[in-house]
């Protein structure tokens, strides 16, 4: 038999429907995987198997029933410690759910435990954690990117066939590519933020890591819609996306961006995607160059959005009502060292730049001028869409890089997200599919972007490149 | 010697009549023990996002509409981020850019055919603090307050007196009743006032250098306030001293304004819109609905009362007071030509009737008919002033009808000569020191002399017909 931990979900609900296995041994293979394996990837931050061997002994309904995954530390979950890899939240206890989770747990899911992140989401390589380093299943002296990087390794790892993770610069689709799995982040507003511990509001959205493209349409179907508790989700139907993804893709016609294929990315890279695009063409998909002009700006433009929303989303974290408290003589001091003891040097580093970009004074010449740039991002794939159904790039210019290697340099380590950024200024929905190995044996991820709400478009391509192509074959060996 | 006038400018923070806060379905009540009506999204918590309520913005834009304001098309709302443990995100969502309304005024009435127009800078909606409570040893945070909507209304520096400040205070605070847009009280800290003043030579258009005062905790406070604070710049003025530009409390106790210590650095609140909150443009129809929904307002009623009723303008000050007792006053008035007993009704015996009982009119049940009935008694003849009260009071009380309440009370005014004549007879010649202080001339000891026969009646004589019995008994003693 197919090793259980890399079943895909629909196959572990017919393995539980036919009850050739029982929840608690399901839950049992997950928990024997992770304490095997996990010490050397340390993609978990915390587990609860008690808990979950307790719903497993309830009864459950639903398209996920007793199915296990794993949560992104940032994402609350009632009765659970969720800190976002912050020392500032730790002991912080969510006396709620956040919608995503209420959804899943409404099917039937069964969270196994809580995966490591860049504190604050702030990162593209989990090590800015206040725990420890993500290792990358493919090779254990790389990142497993990030920020979602704990989710990302997790499910390629094999220790839970899903992971929920958060984007708001490219942190769901970087480690799924740098991991070898899928990563989705949805239209701005398709999914509640309602519970995600905010990084930048107007960026930030929750999205599934899966296997396959199919058991990401089906996680995505059930976490999608409006929330009457998020005034930024959009009432908007939504489809049956794994239902959608055997229409026809013939016909289709898709832009690869000039901008996206120019000096930086590794030439490996390159020819990876060219590749993936070759197959697209064979499969009867049309190809046509476009040009995204403002894609230079987005970087810089989104280093000053997503850090003044930071700054001012990161102010409640002071000491007050949770989380670390260091007693001082007064309030203004408490602040202080509180602050400069929980926070790491990254958060600082974007609460600094966020604090100062939003000063009045520069708020005209910074914020303003970031929101400007944003739009005129908007408009580059507005008119794109004119003429392509969607957009190929690569997800990230490079393959998974070495632990510690750009850590002390942010420069680089910004530019890591420099073809995920885009995406999330424009609100746009994109995927991340594996599109082979490099010679290091590293995997090497294809992003699809497509237009606001037409996740089943990006979802139908990507699934008939996974059907021809089957990367998704490849695990790592750890 | 110079004429100087003082330049006033109000700032006042009204608290919204709302079932719920503003962003959560918390009750917007704090009466209750600390900490009771409060949830996640109140506290701030991670992870959480505001839900605009929609009834507060009505009630804004009822309060932005009946001030003859400019209503924004787009309604957004930004955060104002500042440090303080009572403001659980450190950040206060509020309207800074684009307030919900502008250029607006209200016309108050100084004295006699003197109308003011004091024009509105802005009103816009914003979220209430927390409240602390401080100890000895440490401070305490009651959250209840916490996300209660408000609005604040800013007005031009129009207003040249404290006197007139006060006047426009009551006539905006009667407006605000009259909309239902909110309570007002300010000893709950319903509303609130800062005022800014500054004061110039006479004739002089160019403003002085300005301070604003905080802490008056009601309308006479800031009268006086102002009040202090202008004879304190006018000497400073006289001394060629500098007026500072600076915050001043107002010591309620000592009857003097202080400089309130001055911070360490200027605030910066780092304003930018809200992106959890999506910009919105209200409809045309919802607009147009809620200017039906507003009434006739205290000044047209006020100026409508005088001109109908024939009222001098303090009899109908004192009427449009409460919307209730107006209402009724108008009903009544319709259906008799005794205007003048009615109002000298309401404006005596019912108000010391609300003021024992603590209440407000609409508390009382009250038919006109009921109280045309009593003026009719009274103009008859059945009733003197002391049983027109009694009655008046039992009908308050028990909801029953005059004459009912004379029965049970056995009131009933001797009217009756042949039954007064034995008791004048009596009285006279108890008093004989009075009866002849009256034939050498001292006319008002005949009041001395009705005052003991309505005593010995326990009040039901009728006094006039007393006084005429006397009147000729004392003349023919002669």
């Amino acid at each position: 038999m197919k090793e259980i931990f890399y079943c895909s979900i629909k196959e572990l609900r017919k393995l539980l429907e036919s009850k050739k296995i029982t929840p608690t041994e399901l839950i049992e293979i997950f928990k024997n995987r992770i304490e095997n394996l996990d010490s050397k990837i340390k993609s978990f931050v915390r587990t609860n198997f008690e808990r979950a061997f307790k719903e497993a002994q309830t009864k459950k309904e639903g398209k996920l029933a007793y199915i296990p995954f794993a949560v992104k530390d940032n994402i609350c979950i009632k009765g659970e410690e969720i800190t976002c890899c912050s020392k500032i939240l730790k002991g912080f206890i969510s006396p709620y759910d956040a919608t995503v989770i209420e959804r899943l747990k409404n099917e039937g899911a069964i969270i196994i435990g809580i995966t490591n992140m860049d504190e604050f989401a702030f990162g593209s390589s989990t090590e800015n954690s206040c725990y420890f380093p993500t290792h990358n299943p493919f090779d254990l002296e790389r990142v497993p990117g990030g920020s979602s990087g704990g989710s990302a390794a997790s499910v390629s790892a094999g220790f839970v066939p899903f992971a929920l993770g958060s984007d708001t610069g490219g942190s769901i689709r970087q480690p799924a590519s740098f991991c070898g799995v899928i990563g989705f982040k949805p239209t701005y507003g398709r999914v509640s933020r309602y519970g995600l511990i905010a990084f930048g509001s107007s960026l930030d959205q929750i999205g599934p890591i899966t296997r396959t493209v199919q058991d990401c349409a089906l996680i995505l179907s059930i976490i999608s819609g409006k929330d009457s508790k998020d005034s930024t989700s959009v009432e908007i139907e939504v489809p049956d996306f794994e239902e959608g993804l055997e229409k026809e893709i013939k016909g289709l016609k898709i832009g690869l961006p000039k901008e996206y294929f120019v000096a930086g990315i590794q030439e490996e890279v390159k020819e990876k995607v060219l590749e993936g695009v070759k197959i697209l063409e064979k499969l009867g998909v049309s190809v046509k160059e476009i040009s995204l002009p403002h894609t230079k700006y987005a970087i810089p433009a989104y280093y000053i959005v997503a850090p003044s929303e930071a700054s001012s989303n990161l102010s409640r974290f002071d000491g007050v009502q949770y989380g670390l408290r260091k007693e001082s003589a007064d309030l203004a001091e408490m602040y202080e060292v509180t602050r400069a003891d929980g926070f790491g040097l990254e958060a600082k580093r974007r609460i600094l730049l966020g604090t100062f970009c939003l000063s009045s004074g520069f708020y005209e010449a910074y914020y303003l001028k970031g929101l400007k740039t944003r739009t005129l991002i908007k408009r580059d794939f507005e008119s794109a869409f004119k003429e392509v159904s969607l957009i190929v790039t690569p997800t990230s210019p490079t393959p998974a890089f070495k632990i510690g290697e750009k850590i002390k340099d942010p420069l680089s380590m910004y530019l890591s997200d420099v073809f995920t950024v885009p995406v999330n200024l424009a609100g746009l929905p994109a995927i991340s599919v594996p599109c082979g190995l490099s010679k290091e044996n590293l995997p090497i991820g294809m992003q699809i972007i497509g237009p606001a709400f037409r996740e089943d478009l990006i979802l139908r391509l990507a699934f008939w490149f996974e059907r021809e192509t089957e990367f998704y074959k490849i695990r790592p060996r750890i | 010697m110079i004429d100087f006038e003082p330049v006033i400018g109000l700032e006042i923070h009204v608290q919204l009549k709302t079932k719920t806060k503003i962003f959560c379905s918390c009750l917007n009540e704090f009466t209750l023990e600390p900490n009771k009506n409060i949830c996640p999204v109140c506290l701030g918590l991670p992870g959480v996002l505001p839900v605009l309520n929609k009834k507060a913005f009505r009630l804004a834009l009822k309060a932005a509409l009946a001030l003859n304001c400019k209503i924004n098309k787009n309604i957004v709302f930004d955060r104002k981020n500042y440090f303080y443990p009572d403001l659980p995100k450190n950040y206060q969502i509020s309207e800074y850019f684009s307030p919900l309304g502008e250029n607006g005024y209200l016309e108050i009435i100084l004295k006699e055919d003197q109308i003011k127009k004091i024009r509105i800078k802005r009103i816009h909606l914003e979220e209430d603090a927390g409240k602390l409570i401080h100890t000895e040893k440490f401070s305490l945070i009651d959250y209840n307050r916490a996300g209660a909507p408000l609005i604040e209304i800013v007005t031009e520096p129009d207003i040249f007196s404290p006197d007139e400040a006060f006047k426009f205070l009551q006539q905006l605070k009667l407006l605000l009743q009259y909309l239902e847009v909110s309570d007002c009280d300010m000893e709950k800290g319903f509303l609130r006032c800062d005022a800014n003043i500054s004061v110039r030579k006479k004739g002089e258009a160019k403003l002085g250098v300005k301070t604003e005062i905080k802490n008056m905790n009601s309308f006479k406070a800031v009268k006086s306030a102002l009040e202090y604070e202008f004879k304190r710049q006018v000497e400073l003025l006289k001394e060629n001293k500098e007026i500072i530009q600076e915050t001043r409390l107002w010591d309620e106790a000592k009857q003097k304004t202080f400089s309130m210590r001055k911070k360490e650095e200027a605030h910066d609140y780092r304003y930018f819109p809200e992106p959890d909150l999506p910009v919105f443009t209200p409809q045309d129809e919802e607009i147009e609905s809620i200017k039906s929904e507003i009434k006739e307002l205290p000044l047209q009623k006020l100026l409508r009362f005088k001109s109908t009723f024939n009222l001098t303008l303090g009899e109908a000050e004192f009427l449009i007071q409460d919307r209730e007792m107006a209402e009724f006053f108008e009903e009544t008035a319709k259906n008799t030509s005794f205007v003048k007993d009615l109002y000298n009704l309401l404006k005596g015996p019912i108000s010391e009737y609300l003021n024992q009982n603590k209440i407000s009119f609409k508390q009382v049940k009250i038919s006109s008919s009921n109280i045309l009935k009593i003026i009719e008694l009274k103009n008859k003849g059945k009733l003197n002033n002391i049983q027109v009260k009694e009655v008046l009071f039992g009908v308050l009380k028990e909801n029953k009808s005059p004459e009912e309440i004379m029965r049970e009370k056995g009131i009933e005014q001797i009217s009756d000569e042949s039954k007064l004549l034995q008791i004048v007879e009596d009285v006279m010649k108890r008093n004989l020191q009075a009866c002849i202080d009256y034939k050498k001339g001292k006319k008002s000891a005949i009041m001395f002399l009705v005052g003991q026969v309505m005593k010995e009646t326990r009040g039901k004589a009728n006094p006039n017909l007393v006084r005429e019995i006397l009147e000729r008994r004392l003349k023919n003693e002669d």
